[in-house]
This record gives structure tokens, C-alpha cells and sequence, in this order.
């Protein structure tokens, strides 16, 4: 190094961590405030929103075939791909390499792709369709109008 | 125990995550600006199209079988890669990430018992969960755990992706199967030397009469490797390091002669070597600036131009790095002259928490102000958004990528997009 100082001084590690609160009151003269003692994290969307960061993507939606179970267009989905698949979860299905939404039901040995808008069909998954669950739709994220 | 797991032709695995629809077809990845082949499905490699070729010379092969071609996305792969990576952390805490699509994972305190059908057990939760599929090798020392990674894509049938080496029958076995040339560590010229004395496989490597000749040729390293390959590790898992020389270089599409153009080239990649010591939390003192002609123009006058110069204080900010680089840059310089290649290189790094402060010579504490701003924008859009006034005159260096996908986990504006109907 070329400065030919004897201390080396150590600052500590600015993280970029989510809600963390930054507390700048007591050097300046007057009153601190009384709330200072008091303060909490932020509360953060992410951490509320994405329980597992390295198996969840988000998706929009694009059509109405879902609105009753409250995907409307242009809404973003939390997908996670980690959890697994269970009767009656709103699911990102992969059917003969397709990406689709729908509500996954499965009575006795049948199962069915259920959309939420009684103009479209339910899909019965045949014997020939290949069928991948990619992930569980967990929230759906959407702008108020 | 050791485990090298590997993710097969992964650029391409990557692309097929967001667009299922090329699964089970031929699919290739280009290089930066379109250049050569990088990445292989399968389905290709059986076309015949070789790993590096020049993307002109495949056009052809590429239009007969209607071959799916993509420009790189790196934002997309290393989105990926990073997941994957952390994912391998739930099944052993010593993770070291080799490259983009490797890793070693160390076993050792831990009970384990059976490593095959844990190699299953990794090898199923990835492809659940982010779709890449993997080939993973278990051996007690890494150069083993690397061909039994071999072993495992070679035989898929009959490994199901996962070849564990534990006995010594099962090592000496991998070791005849394994050319000289495909070992960790041997390249060309080694290959030919290997050759010369008759070492044609791995298990040749390891015989007692060629200890000396391995000794001579590659010294400690060669021995080491010996040594790994005989079963007793002697290359351990490596913990992240940050980078000790970050660079950032381009060749021209053609020659530059203007000074102008050649700043904006040279504070651009000032600019992005500060990005990249910021994201490692660290500062630099030493940046070097080089430049190079054309060696064939050059008749046999010098066509290497270096410069290195200190900073009076440790920095990361692109104002002060853009500013020393450019400083350097119009005492290099020489009017008229033409430059095929230019570089930035920032040396001497540290932690920006062991920074030592100078008592008469700071940085402006309002530079590092505005770098956190761009580097929010950044990370917001996706986009250098914010530059410097002499950066990017009329955006005539946009690297050519006719065949780019969305940036589907990193841009919120080019996420995927499923049809509800």
C-alpha cells in the first residue's frame, strides 16, 4: 500500500439489508426524539412476499381466464417453485410444453386444469398430455385502478 | 468425500427454463456479439455443430434443421447459476462455486449413506425447481469427483447422471477410461509431452516409473494431482476470494483514430471496473490504462501502450477511476495513430472498510452519494440509465445480440408472461 500509515482503521460494513432502519438523531443540538428508542424494521413486501429467493419468479398474467380466483390482466403472480402440488392450489402448469394458470383439482384418479371464468373449459389431463406443475401461485401482486 | 456437480450445456438449459418449448430440441448459444457457438443442446451436438465454431460458418447446418439459435444472457445465466448455488448450500455447508455451472461440495463431518442416491436427491430438486438438469460425481479428492462427473454424462443410461467412485476397483477402472487429455489440468501442450512418453490415460499418470517425469514437467502441481488421483485429496475446497485485479478490455469493431471516441471508450470501462469493485465492497489505489494497435500494421514498431498510476486515496467511484484512466489516457494518446484494443485494469484492492483516511487528501464525500444513486437506477432498470457526459456518444458501441431473450429474472418489465385463457 503506499501510504506508510501505522493504523489501519476498520469502518463497519454498510449493508444493503431490507428495512433496516438508520437512526441519525443525538449528535446535533436539541431534542432526540422521543420515538428513537422505539424503532423497528421496516416492514419489507420482499420478505413477506418471497419465503423461498432462490425457487421464486415472478409471471404476469395476460387474459381473464382466472378472475375468480382474482388474476386479473396484467397482474404479477409470486411463483414459487419449490412447494409441492396439492388439490385445489392455484398452479403455473407446464400441459404439452404450454405455460397456463389454473386451479389444479384431482378426485380418485383423475385430474383436472380448472379455469375460473365459466366461458372457458376445464382441461381433463389424458393419458397422452405431458404435464409439468412449474410452481405454486402464492400472491398476486396488482395495481388498483 | 467430494462431489463435483455440473450443469449440462447450461446457457442453453437456462433459455429452455422460460421457453419449454425448445425442450427436446436443437438448441445453441452464441458468444458476446453474436460470435461463435458457446453452448449446445444436445439435439445439436448429434447435428454435428462444434463447440466454439464461428457462427457464419454453421449458418447453413443452423437453417437445414431449423436449429434454435440465442444471443447470451448473462443476466439470465447468472440469475440462474446463483440459485442453483445457493440450493446446493441445503446439502452440504462447504460449497466452493467453480464456474458459472460447477461446483465442489465437501462431505466431510458428514454422514451420509448412500451418496448415490443423494446425488439423486440433488439432481431432482434442481430440475424441480429451476429446470436445469445435472450431472454429478462423487470421489474422495476433487480431480476424482471431476472424472466421475465424466463417467456420469458419458453414461446416462446406465449412471442416471450420478456416478459415485468409492472403491479402489471403481477407481482404477475410471482411471483407464480416462484419456490423458481429459484430465483437470492438462492442456495441448501437456497432452503432447504426455503422449510423447507414453502417459495415454489417467491411470498412466499415476504409475510410480512416471513420478519423476510429472515431477520435471508440471513440479508440485503435477504432483499433487498424482497425488488426487491416487486417492488422497490434496486440493481442498477454496473459499470466495475477492478479486484481487478486476479488468475490463474490448477490441474495436474497427480501428479507433478520433481521441473522442477513444475516451468514451476508456471511461466506460473506468466506469464499469468501479461498478464492479462496488458490488465487492471494495476500493482500489492502482489503475492501469492500456492500449494496443493492430500487430500486423504495426511493422515491427511497438503496438503495446501500458500506464499505471496510483490514486492519492483508496476509491471505488467512477468519477475518481474515469478521471486517473482518462488523465493517463492524453498522455498515451498520440494523434493520428490508430487503436484496435483498449483496457481498463484496477489493481491493488482492498476492503472499503480497511480504507485508510488520508488527513489532507479525501475523496469528495458526495461522489460516493451519487454512485449509490446509479447503482440504484442500475439495479432498478436493468440499464446504465445515468452516465457520464463523456460516455456513450450516440450508443453506436451496442453489442450485436439479434437473438437475445427476455431478461425474465432480473427486469420486472420483461418477466414471463403466461396466457390465461
Amino acid at each position: 500500500m503506499p501510504l506508510n500509515s501505522k493504523l489501519t482503521f476498520f469502518i463497519p460494513e454498510e449493508g444493503f439489508s431490507d428495512g433496516q432502519q438508520f437512526i441519525s438523531s443525538g449528535i446535533k443540538a436539541g431534542f432526540p426524539s422521543p420515538a428513537a428508542d422505539f424503532e423497528e424494521n421496516k416492514i419489507s413486501l420482499d420478505v413477506i412476499l418471497v419465503k423461498n429467493k432462490e425457487t421464486t419468479f415472478y409471471a404476469k398474467a395476460s387474459g381473464n381466464s382466472m378472475i375468480g380466483a382474482g388474476i386479473d390482466d396484467g397482474d404479477i403472480l409470486v411463483i414459487d417453485r419449490s412447494l409441492e402440488p396439492q388439490n385445489n392450489k392455484v398452479a403455473v402448469c407446464l400441459i404439452d410444453g404450454e405455460f397456463t394458470v389454473k386451479r389444479i383439482k384431482k378426485n380418485d384418479d383423475e385430474l383436472y386444469l380448472i379455469p375460473e371464468n365459466s366461458l372457458y373449459k376445464s382441461i381433463k389431463i389424458e393419458e397422452h398430455n405431458e404435464l409439468i406443475i412449474w410452481g405454486i401461485v402464492t400472491y398476486v401482486i396488482k395495481k388498483m385502478e | 468425500m467430494y462431489a463435483l456437480v455440473d450443469c449440462n450445456n447450461f446457457y442453453v438449459s437456462c433459455e429452455r427454463v422460460f421457453q419449454p418449448q425448445y425442450n427436446g430440441k436443437p438448441v445453441v448459444v452464441l458468444s458476446n456479439n453474436d460470435g461463435c457457438i458457446i453452448s449446445r443442446s444436445n439435439e445439436a451436438k448429434v447435428l454435428g455443430i462444434p463447440m466454439g465454431a464461428p457462427e457464419f460458418k454453421v449458418r447453413d447446418v443452423i437453417k437445414q434443421h431449423n436449429i434454435k439459435v440465442f444471443s447470451s444472457n448473462y443476466a439470465l445465466y447468472g440469475d440462474l447459476s446463483q440459485r442453483v448455488m445457493k440450493i446446493l448450500e441445503n446439502f452440504s455447508p462447504n460449497v466452493e462455486v467453480y464456474s458459472i455451472d460447477e461446483a465442489f461440495l465437501n462431505f466431510d463431518g458428514m454422514n451420509v449413506a448412500d451418496f448415490h442416491l443423494y446425488g439423486l436427491e440433488i439432481q431432482k430438486k434442481i430440475i424441480k425447481w429451476l429446470s436445469i438438469p445435472t450431472g454429478i460425481g462423487f470421489a474422495p479428492t476433487k480431480a476424482l469427483a471431476k472424472l466421475a462427473n465424466r463417467i456420469a454424462k458419458k453414461f446416462p443410461e446406465r449412471t442416471n447422471g450420478v456416478y459415485v467412485i468409492d472403491t479402489d476397483e471403481k477407481r482404477i477402472k475410471a482411471l483407464k477410461w480416462t484419456k490423458i487429455e481429459d484430465v483437470w489440468g492438462i492442456g495441448y501442450q501437456l497432452t503432447k509431452k504426455m503422449h510423447h512418453k507414453k502417459i495415454l490415460t489417467a491411470y498412466d499418470f499415476t504409475l510410480a516409473q512416471n513420478e519423476a517425469f510429472i515431477k520435471k514437467e508440471m513440479g508440485v502441481v503435477g504432483l499433487r494431482l498424482r497425488q488426487e488421483l491416487l486417492g488422497s485429496s490434496a486440493i481442498s475446497i477454496e473459499m470466495p476470494k475477492t478479486k484481487k485485479n478486476i479488468a475490463i478490455t474490448r477490441s474495436f469493431e474497427k480501428d479507433i483514430i478520433s481521441y473522442s471516441e477513444l475516451k468514451e471508450r476508456v471511461s466506460t470501462f473506468a466506469s464499469v471496473c468501479a461498478e464492479k469493485l462496488r458490488r465487492q465492497n471494495s476500493c482500489c489505489y492502482g489503475v492501469i490504462l492500456f492500449l494496443k494497435k493492430d500487430k500486423f500494421k504495426a511493422n515491427g514498431e511497438r503496438y503495446n501502450f501500458y500506464k499505471m498510476a496510483t490514486l492519492p486515496f483508496p476509491s471505488n467511484t467512477s468519477f475518481s477511476i474515469c478521471n486517473l484512466a482518462l488523465k493517463m489516457l492524453s498522455e498515451l494518446y498520440k494523434e493520428g495513430d490508430s487503436y484496435k484494443k483498449a483496457g481498463v485494469i484496477v489493481t491493488e484492492i482492498i476492503p472499503s472498510n480497511q480504507r485508510q483516511f488520508h488527513l489532507f487528501d479525501d475523496e469528495n464525500p458526495k461522489f460516493q452519494k451519487i454512485m449509490e444513486v446509479m447503482d440504484a437506477q442500475y439495479a432498478k432498470y436493468g440499464e446504465r440509465k445515468i452516465k457520464f457526459g463523456n460516455q456513450d456518444l450516440q450508443r453506436t458501441w451496442k453489442m450485436k445480440q439479434y437473438h437475445l431473450s427476455k431478461k425474465y429474472t432480473t427486469n420486472i418489465k420483461e418477466i414471463l408472461e403466461i396466457k390465461c385463457h
